[in-house]
């Protein structure tokens, strides 16, 4: 019986508040952020993924409010992106109860934040995102984004991935820039190329839109958890299916 | 009733306070503090640690904590977490660190040539998510839980115990002791806390637990 793969929900929050919309267009209330968060608890979610997609700086500091409701009464591991520019964002994100800050855009503009939020809150407690497409015809070779995938950065995303876990993460959230919304599910091979390359953990995100993109995420892009959104925010499937489905399957799952 | 939760600037405490207050209710005070008199008057005592065990020591050291955290090991239910656990034997391969010896044994790092799977596939360290937890002797603080029931872990390093003190065992790939216990002290590698309902079982025994 060995370590189950993990299924993790995504919320979007923006100004304290969980929100969910197609591709940031049409954003709505999705309800309160506890009742959200132990909603998927009760589902099985292994783990919750909380990104920040407030636009003003104004109210930034409301995701530490959230967090801190959540983490009061939601006991799984918790993570938070979005927007985190220095150590002492991370400091704040973990003292208001996230287990893991995720490090996405300032990774590549100052990577000394990676190398010292590691060695001050230890490994485990920092992820590094990944935004990744392939710049080739024949999807093998794939370059970093940054800002929400509209900035190239020349890197290759599997170097990128290496040197961030030299530099301390503890694991890597993928996401497939160019399946992001599109239902069709994860980038395998670049999935698979990073997850491959690196000794640490890899979520793979981006692109899922029915149960059987999440078990190939696993068998054939090798990651070692999947990250989804829509497909359970919108009620098409609960998590406890998407386990259900990834057993079926000869995945091990936490059930 | 009063349970203390020790301080000593290592980490993410804020899970352990919560969890620990939920499953108190009315039953116990649980306090955080980094308070040698409040440790030493306390009924229990929860040691936890986050981080490179060689920084948990030095900060536990530079606590003036430690006669305090060993004579309430001596004394009373005491319930080390994940690298308060993993401080209470006597060496670590994560660096020189003069722990505490309360258990004899090392704390190892999981060999990197062993990390492969039965399907031939690398296993990722740290050892991250959700695993099953088999029991290999009866403990009060294991009642109402399932025998392979999953908690979490996060670790790159796991107790070797030198004596037969291991109560729970998991495995990544090899077995390893998950928890160990001896008298009145029971320690855990991983994280109760962020553990759901199973974990919040534990720490309501403990809660319960007279030591016995």
């Amino acid at each position: 019986m060995p370590l189950a793969k993990r299924i993790i929900p995504c919320l979007d929050v923006t100004a304290g508040r969980v929100v969910k919309g197609v591709n940031f267009v049409g954003l709505r209330d999705a309800g309160d952020p506890v009742e959200i968060a132990k909603k998927y608890n009760d589902q099985g979610a292994d783990e919750l993924t909380f990104l920040d997609i407030t636009a003003s700086s104004d109210n930034r500091d409301l995701i530490l409010h959230v967090i801190e409701a959540v983490a009061s009464q939601v006991f799984i591991p918790l993570t938070v992106g979005g927007g985190v520019r220095q150590v002492g964002d991370v400091r704040r994100l973990l003292n208001a109860g996230a287990d893991k800050v995720s490090i996405n855009t300032t990774a590549v503009t100052n990577p000394e934040v990676v190398r010292d939020a590691a060695a001050k809150f230890g490994s485990q407690a920092i992820v590094v995102a990944i935004d990744a497409k392939a710049v080739n015809d024949d999807n093998s070779r794939w370059e970093v984004f940054t800002h929400g995938g509209r900035k190239a950065t020349g890197l290759d995303a599997v170097e990128w991935a290496l040197k961030m876990q030299d530099y301390g993460a503890g694991e890597i959230l993928l996401t497939s820039m160019d399946r992001d919304g599109t239902k069709i599910g994860f980038n395998l091979p670049l999935t698979r190329a990073i997850s491959d390359a690196v000794n640490i953990p890899v979520i793979a995100s981006g692109g899922v839109g029915n149960l059987q993109h999440l078990v190939d995420g696993v068998l054939q892009g090798h990651a070692d958890a999947v990250l989804a959104a829509s497909i359970f925010h919108f009620g098409e499937y609960t998590v406890r299916e998407a386990k259900e489905a990834m057993r079926a399957a000869g995945i091990e799952v936490r059930l | 009733m009063k349970i203390a939760i020790v301080d000593y600037g290592m980490g993410n405490l804020h899970s352990v306070v919560k969890s620990m207050q939920l499953v108190a209710a009315e039953h116990a005070e649980v306090v955080l503090t980094a308070d040698a008199a409040i440790i030493d008057a306390a009924d229990k005592v929860v040691f936890p640690g986050q981080g490179a065990m060689p920084d948990c020591m030095a900060h536990l050291q530079e606590s003036g904590l430690i006669a305090s955290v060993r004579r309430a090991a001596a004394e009373k239910p005491f319930l080390g977490i994940c690298v308060g656990a993993q401080l209470m034997f006597e060496r670590s391969e994560e660096g020189p660190t003069d722990s505490l010896g309360i258990f004899k044994g090392d704390v190892v790092r999981f060999p990197a040539e062993k990390m492969v799977d039965a399907n031939g596939q690398k296993l990722k360290v740290p050892h991250m998510g959700w695993n099953n937890m088999t029991i290999r002797r009866e403990h009060p603080l294991w009642a109402g839980i399932a025998d392979g029931e999953r908690f979490y872990f996060v670790h790159s390093y796991h107790f070797a115990p030198a004596e037969d003190i291991a109560v729970i065992e998991s495995a990544y790939p090899y077995t390893f002791a998950a928890a160990v216990a001896r008298d009145h002290i029971f320690a855990i590698q991983c994280h109760p806390e962020k553990s759901s309902a199973a974990g919040l079982k534990l720490l309501q025994n403990f809660v319960h637990w007279n030591g016995n």
